[in-house]
């Protein structure tokens, strides 16, 4: 088979053609779900709780609305199961007896007119009898707190989850303990985070009692929709025919989401007898919908006095929200990326997701990993500071090399190399020179400036088994055009999954960028590749679309029709003449795992990623000690991602990231009053402007990997992790006070600057 | 209901419409012009951006009676700036070339923005391209491949 070589020339892969949507976006002619309309359609909107917990006594509809002209729909409509499954079925699609959290959904409305909902949903009053709720990780953990959230199987009370990752045994931990030169402790905490997509979520959905349910929106995974509504609508997958229209933004917060939103549109549709859009406005999306989990890491490393990291412990909580949704795997990524890029003797990490009484978090680009980076590289600056190394000397001493073996036990074989790539990105940056500036300049100065850095790697693809058990499959057919067209359920959401995959397609093909087509997302045409998710795009869909295309070029080469060398019209007449005289042409490839890749998912051990990005970030910040604000002034970004497919597009992929990372550390905070999200407004939760944010600049280091289509890797998520830990730790150095929770606003620096000295170390 | 008459994108219009009703609205509804879209409705966001006798306006804040005799222009009408029958404004191409549109929510907002900043500085710098644009998010991008886009499309106009 023609496989790629790395010495061949590639004739797509690596340059920066056109996005393939690009055109109708820069004219204003894409269309996402809100400038799509039906004949006949209605309007749905969401009647809320207004309280944490409680039980529902009574439902009234209010005066001086023509209720009679409505249509409502409550958790009895429900004709499947009232539920929304994720990985467990502890969510219902609406709220019957009971609410957990405030704006959870009780019942839904549909009207012609869009003006008149505002006022229908606040003329519906729900009396409730209200119950103990806890709203943090802390006051959900305490001996006495309200059982919120019960499971048989749950390992604790208001646990959803707990693993234990262990490497070196228990009792050599506790030896080394007691004998180490340093012990070093620390606390560092995340705060929930707004995806803040620009589009909010959305959906059209129509009922047929022949045909089923057919949704369009906004999404990432058209069949985690499907799935969903199966059990909803009590139908065969077949039944239930999701479409992804463009969608403005999503990063994560459109993977788990829209399964609430679609089986809401479709109930309503289905008692309407017509089409029915939910199209939530910008407080609603805020208030209602999923957000990052908020985190507490906690660590305790053994040091040796030259600076080597001799075992640990470390306890990731993440605050789940009120169900489980997808907590379970988003804390299984942060307990994994816990220890960091770093070669650890021994280290048992804990991680555990608690139940509150708030809206569940859900998926948010980086998955987990963000906060617990976060915490361990704020610690390994801590670590550096108690015994008297640099930063950099510290992360010398302890980065994992090839050979060596991760916490999880998985050998690292990527070429990879960290201790080079640190070098690097601390050269481009002038760092030792600036760091020595800095220490002169700062004293005699109300602006304190500081540079600081973070190390840290990121896994592709879903964790350990994950893969295996998605099975995805990719297929590429013959258009009557004679056009090569991708068939994946991977959804562009302005990552560029369209361009890329063509792009992957074209190169395996031989044929021009141009002439590949890619399907819309329509679970009527396209066979599930998987969720667009976990930074597997790229790699793990990118090497199915790679052999899916190897294959249909075979076919057409077995059959005689296409010459060894051919041009893009031979393709098209090859093609075509294969059709009349056989049918349609579809190549059809499934995953295969890699035969190496061995994971233990009781014991958290083996391969976790079939491959890892590695990067070192820097950041340079200006703190203005009188108004207490923190600027991050310049931030550099360093990765090696495998063979980088687009650089336009991977470079906007870096810095977007960037800047969401930007926004965690220094300006996003979600303000929540019992519960409820109370700065649920653009105006009140701030994300960076473009006169916020520094220069951006992103560096590539390229060591083709065997995992992905030409050498890729995953991208997406890794420039979520890296910014927070790097601006916290160049405010370290310019002021010289550890500062272990984000975000962290001016009130907040404030906050810590003013403690006394002994506690601000 | 009240009566107004605007021109939008060089179409003169009459319509019957609720003198309050949002110029977004009656852009997105009454004119089936969707390329305008909305991301916040408070005067944040910047996507429902369009120029209104020239001036940028977020049109989720414009009640239409304000809008009685004026000259409208949204992303639909943006290639025509360019001379009559352009399929692109270089503004467009430049944003097409240099990444500038992600998932393309802003775009219709930031391309506009754009537009009114290049007039306003037809050579601008760096800063004065953030200052322009701080009115318009962008989550995608971090923004720097939507500066590149337009000191592209400055460089373009000015050898123009
Ligand atoms: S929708 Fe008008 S500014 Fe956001
Ligand atoms: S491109 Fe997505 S918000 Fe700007």
């Amino acid at each position: 088979m023609p496989e790629f070589s790395p010495s061949e020339p590639l004739q797509t892969v690596g340059r920066s053609p056109l996005r393939k949507e690009g055109l109708a976006k820069v004219v204003g002619q894409a269309k996402y779900v809100d400038d799509l309309s039906l004949p006949g359609m209605w309007y749905g909107a969401t009647v809320r709780s207004s309280v944490a917990r409680g039980r529902i006594r009574s439902i009234e509809f209010g005066p001086d609305i023509p209720w009679h002209e409505f249509t409502i729909v409550t958790a009895a409509d429900i004709p499947g199961e009232n539920v929304i499954v994720h990985l467990a079925k502890d969510h219902p699609c609406l709220a019957a007896t009971h609410v957990n959290h405030p704006d959870e959904p009780i019942l839904l409305l549909a009207h012609p007119d869009r003006a008149i909902l505002p006022a229908a949903v606040a003329a519906v009053r729900v009396q409730y009898e209200e119950l103990p709720a806890v709203f943090t990780i802390d006051e959900s953990e305490a001996p006495d707190a309200p059982a919120i959230w019960q499971d048989p199987a749950a390992p604790a009370k208001n646990t959803f989850k707990q693993y234990l990752m262990q490497c070196g045994d228990e009792a050599s931990l506790d030896e080394i303990f007691a004998s180490a030169d340093f012990i070093v402790e620390g606390e560092y905490r995340t705060g929930a985070q707004e995806q803040l997509y620009i589009e909010n979520n959305g959906i059209i959905a129509e009922f047929d009692r022949e045909a089923g349910v057919k949704v369009q929106g906004a999404m990432q995974c058209p069949y985690y929709v499907v799935h969903a509504l199966q059990l909803v609508f009590n139908l065969p997958a077949e039944k239930c025919r999701v479409i992804q229209t463009e969608t403005g933004g999503a990063f994560g917060g459109k993977e788990d989401f829209p399964s609430v939103i679609a089986s809401h549109a479709a109930l309503l549709a289905m008692k309407a007898g017509r089409p029915v859009k939910i199209c939530y406005d910008r407080a609603e999306d805020l208030a209602g919908t999923t957000k990052r989990h908020p985190s507490r890491s906690r660590h305790r490393t053994a040091v040796s006095r030259d600076g080597r990291l001799l075992g640990g412990t470390i306890e990731v909580a993440l605050d789940g929200g009120a169900y489980l949704t997808l907590t379970s795997t988003v804390l299984s990524r942060a307990t994994i990326h816990a220890p960091g890029p770093y070669h650890w003797p021994a280290l048992r990490v804990v991680g555990k997701a608690m139940a509150t009484n708030l809206p569940p978090h859900g998926a948010f680009r980086g998955f987990g990993a963000p906060q617990s980076i976060f915490g361990t590289e704020r610690h390994m600056n801590k670590i550096a500071r108690t015994i008297g190394l640099t930063p950099e000397e510290l992360r010398r001493r302890n980065l994992l090399r090839v050979g060596d073996r991760t916490a999880t036990g998985q050998l690292i074989t990527d070429t990879v190399d960290m201790q080079q790539l640190l070098t690097r990105a601390l050269q481009e940056t002038n760092y030792h020179a600036k760091r020595e500036e800095f220490a002169r300049t700062n004293p005699g100065s109300t602006i304190k400036r500081g540079i600081g850095f973070a190390t840290f790697f990121h896994g592709s693809g879903f964790t350990g088994s994950g893969e295996r058990r998605l099975d995805s499959l990719v297929e590429i057919e013959i258009t009557p055009e004679g056009q090569p067209c991708i068939l994946v359920s991977s959804t562009e959401f302005g990552q560029g999954t369209n361009t890329i995959l063509c792009q992957v397609a074209a190169e395996a093909l031989q044929l021009p960028y141009a002439f590949v087509q890619i399907a819309q997302p329509d679970t009527a045409r396209v066979p599930n590749s998987g969720p667009t998710v976990a930074s597997r795009t790229a790699m793990i869909v990118g090497k199915l679309v790679e052999r899916a295309a190897y294959s249909l070029r075979d076919t057409l080469l077995h059959s005689g029709l296409l010459p060894g060398d051919y041009t893009e019209q031979d393709f098209r007449t090859a093609a075509l003449a294969y059709v009349a005289q056989h049918g349609p042409l579809k190549s059809s490839v499934r995953y295969q795992s890699p035969g190496d890749i061995f994971w233990d998912d009781q014991n958290y051990r083996g391969e976790a990623y079939p491959a890892y990005a590695w990067a070192v970030y820097v950041a340079e910040v200006a703190v203005d000690t009188t108004t207490y604000s923190a600027t991050c002034t310049h931030f550099y970004a360093l990765q090696e991602v495998g063979r980088v497919l687009h650089p336009v597009l991977a470079k906007g992929q870096i810095e977007g990231g960037v800047a969401q990372g930007i926004g965690y550390a220094l300006y996003e905070k979600c303000v929540w009053q019992r519960g409820h999200m109370a700065n649920n407004q653009m105006t009140n939760y701030i994300m960076p402007t473009s006169a916020d944010l520094p220069p951006i600049e992103v560096a590539f280091e390229e060591v083709p990997s065997i995992h992905g289509p030409f050498g890729a890797k995953g991208i997406g998520e890794l420039p979520m992790d890296g910014p927070a830990p790097a601006i916290l730790n160049a405010i370290e150095e310019a002021t010289g006070i550890e500062c272990d929770e984000i975000p962290l606003l001016p009130e907040d620096l404030f906050a810590r600057m003013a403690m006394p000295q002994e506690n601000a170390r | 209901m009240s009566t107004i008459t605007l021109t939008v994108n060089g179409e003169p219009h009459r319509l019957e419409v609720p003198p309050m009703k949002r110029l977004l609205d009656v852009l997105r509804e009454d004119l089936q012009l969707t390329g305008t879209k909305e991301g916040c409705g408070e005067g944040e966001c910047g996507s429902c951006s369009v120029l209104l006798n020239g001036d940028l306006v977020n049109s989720c804040l414009v009640p239409v009676l304000q809008t009685e005799g004026a000259t409208i222009t949204t992303i639909e009408g943006v290639a025509d700036l360019a001379g009559p029958g352009e399929r692109l404004h270089p503004i467009q191409q430049c944003f097409l070339e240099h990444g500038g549109a992600q998932c393309g929510i802003c775009t219709p907002g930031m391309i506009l923005a754009t537009h009114h900043l290049l007039e306003k500085y037809p050579q601008p710098d760096l800063s004065q391209i953030q200052e322009g644009l701080a009115g318009n998010l962008c989550r995608c991008t971090g923004y720097t491949r939507i500066f590149a886009a337009v000191q592209a499309a400055a460089r373009m106009e000015g050898s123009k």
